[in-house]
């Protein structure tokens, strides 16, 4: 078997330490407890990671980027605005229930933990990737006459607020149906609630 | 160059205009210097050989034909319908020149009839006016109005014997290659996409709200300064993209924008990589761009 080049080895420990971030939270996850999981000395660890916080920085932008990547392929796509809608909901949906971890690691480790990411994040430089292609999703709406022009951040807290709140509900099984079920009705509502009147 | 070179002979002939240009050519400190190397055969206020009613009876040759206002064919100088007027002293002009943007594209008065009313060689962005056929001679100098040391310099130039560098509306270079925001004194405001709420004060960028075309507007306001001393946007006021084909926009104090994105971005630039710079930016704040420059209560 080939050797993993440093990159390749970096996310194959990113893809290890989202799944203890994700599940014990930030501050029960320690170096020494991912060098574990991965079965390599700590020491080894630091190679390729300086600290804790900067694992955790390079974490969500690795995700933003997944994010965003799927959703530029959304906006570049001949689809309408109400099909993208439906697309970005479908697309974050089957993420969640694919590969939970990295939804759950944004919303209970980058959105509840700012103070890890105050000094190497601020803002929305590590989520660009993804805030922006919805920029230009909502821009493109807007421009073509589907979305009504509003705020940006009412838009984005409406529509990203609305998914990731259902992700978080399915993740505490509180939702009697399985996360797919809503798809459409959420895809609506937020289509309803953003149009053009 | 001969040691004593004859006199540049300038016909300056209006059409539909406000006289925004002529008055402008008037506040040109070097105007005295100019005007002892040039004769006007016509002028509408400085001193000439002929009144508009002998130009457009006798149509002279001349070195320079500059043209000031809209095209309208039946707009009438001196009982002379413009259609019978321009075309025969372009015809024996060696030089044309397309002062402001109403000669240059239509400009303002367009707007009043637009599908008669265009520029000389350019009905905004298209060559479709009268002297289209006559581009190679035509300088434009587009502006509302044109900065008088621009025109000074096509002048300066053409009496120089020197060719000039044109871009595709037929704009010297040397004068439209820049945008308006290169050398604009908000600059770092820009960069760090610290608004400006007001207008006429000295911080914050204008772009963002008060509707500053200057990224996408070519001119050199802020390299060339007017009066020798300002431009629009250091005194606090929104560039209103004066020079473009497409000028006048509608709503020219406020940024057009899309979901609080503003609908066009800086030129060349494109819009995914200025949204992740500006969403990057905004990120940080920077306390001294975030106060007065000058905070007379401190």
């Amino acid at each position: 078997m080939a050797r993993l080049s440093k990159e390749e080895r970096k996310i194959s420990i990113m893809t290890k330490a989202l799944e203890l971030f994700s599940t014990e939270g930030f501050y029960q996850t320690t170096m020494p407890s991912i060098a574990e999981k991965i079965g390599m000395s700590v020491g080894n660890l630091y190679n390729y990671f300086t600290s804790k916080e900067m694992l955790a920085k390079d974490l969500i932008l690795y995700i933003a980027n997944i994010l965003g990547e799927e959703i530029r392929k959304i906006n570049e796509s001949p689809l309408s605005t109400k099909e993208k809608i439906d697309a970005i909901v479908h697309m974050y949906f089957k993420i969640a229930q694919e590969r939970p971890e990295t939804i759950e690691y944004f919303l209970r480790v980058y959105l509840s933990n700012r103070e890890v990411f105050q000094n190497c994040c601020e803002g929305m430089i590590c989520v660009s990737a993804f805030v922006t292609e919805l920029m230009i999703f909502f821009e493109e709406g807007v421009r073509c006459g589907d979305l009504r022009d509003q705020d940006f951040f009412s838009a984005f807290g409406l529509f990203m607020g609305y998914l990731g709140g259902m992700v978080f509900l399915n993740g505490e099984k509180i939702l009697p149906k399985s996360l797919e079920s809503y798809e459409l009705s959420i895809s609506d509502n937020i289509y309803h609630a953003l149009k053009s009147r | 160059m001969p040691s004593n070179p004859a006199k540049l002979k300038i016909i300056w002939l209006q059409g539909i205009t406000c006289n925004g240009n002529t008055h402008s050519f008037l506040n040109d400190p070097s105007l005295g210097r100019l005007l002892e190397s040039v004769e006007f055969i016509h002028h509408p206020l400085l001193a000439c050989t002929l009144n508009l009613s002998e130009l457009v009876e006798h149509l002279p040759a001349s070195d320079i034909l500059i043209i000031e206002g809209s095209y309208k064919a039946d707009f009438e100088r001196a009982y002379r319908r413009m259609d019978s007027v321009l075309p025969a002293l372009a015809a024996k002009a060696e030089h044309i020149v397309s002062l402001g943007s109403c000669a240059s594209f239509g400009g303002i008065f367009k707007e009043a009839d637009p599908e008669r009313i265009s520029g000389i060689v350019f009905d905004r962005e298209k060559a479709l006016g009268p002297l289209a056929e006559m581009m190679p001679k035509v300088i434009t100098l587009s502006g509302c109005p044109v900065h008088p040391k621009w025109l000074t310099f096509v002048i300066d130039m053409i009496r120089a014997g020197k060719a000039i560098s044109v871009d595709e509306f037929r704009r010297p270079k040397e004068l439209y290659a820049y945008l308006v925001h290169n050398g604009c004194l908000r600059n770092e405001y820009f960069e760090w996409k610290v608004d400006s709420d007001r207008f006429g004060t000295k911080e914050g960028c204008l772009f963002y709200a008060q509707g500053c075309q200057a990224p996408f507007t070519h001119g050199s306001c802020n390299k060339i300064l007017w009066n020798e001393v300002s431009s629009k946007t250091r005194s606090g006021t929104p560039c209103f993209g004066c020079t473009e084909p497409s000028f006048p926009k509608r709503e020219l104090f406020s940024t057009k924008t899309y979901m609080s994105i503003p609908a066009e971005v800086p030129l060349g630039v494109p819009k995914r990589s200025y949204l992740a710079l500006t969403g990057a930016a905004k990120s940080f704040h920077i306390k001294r761009l975030e106060e007065r420059l000058i905070d007379d209560n401190a």
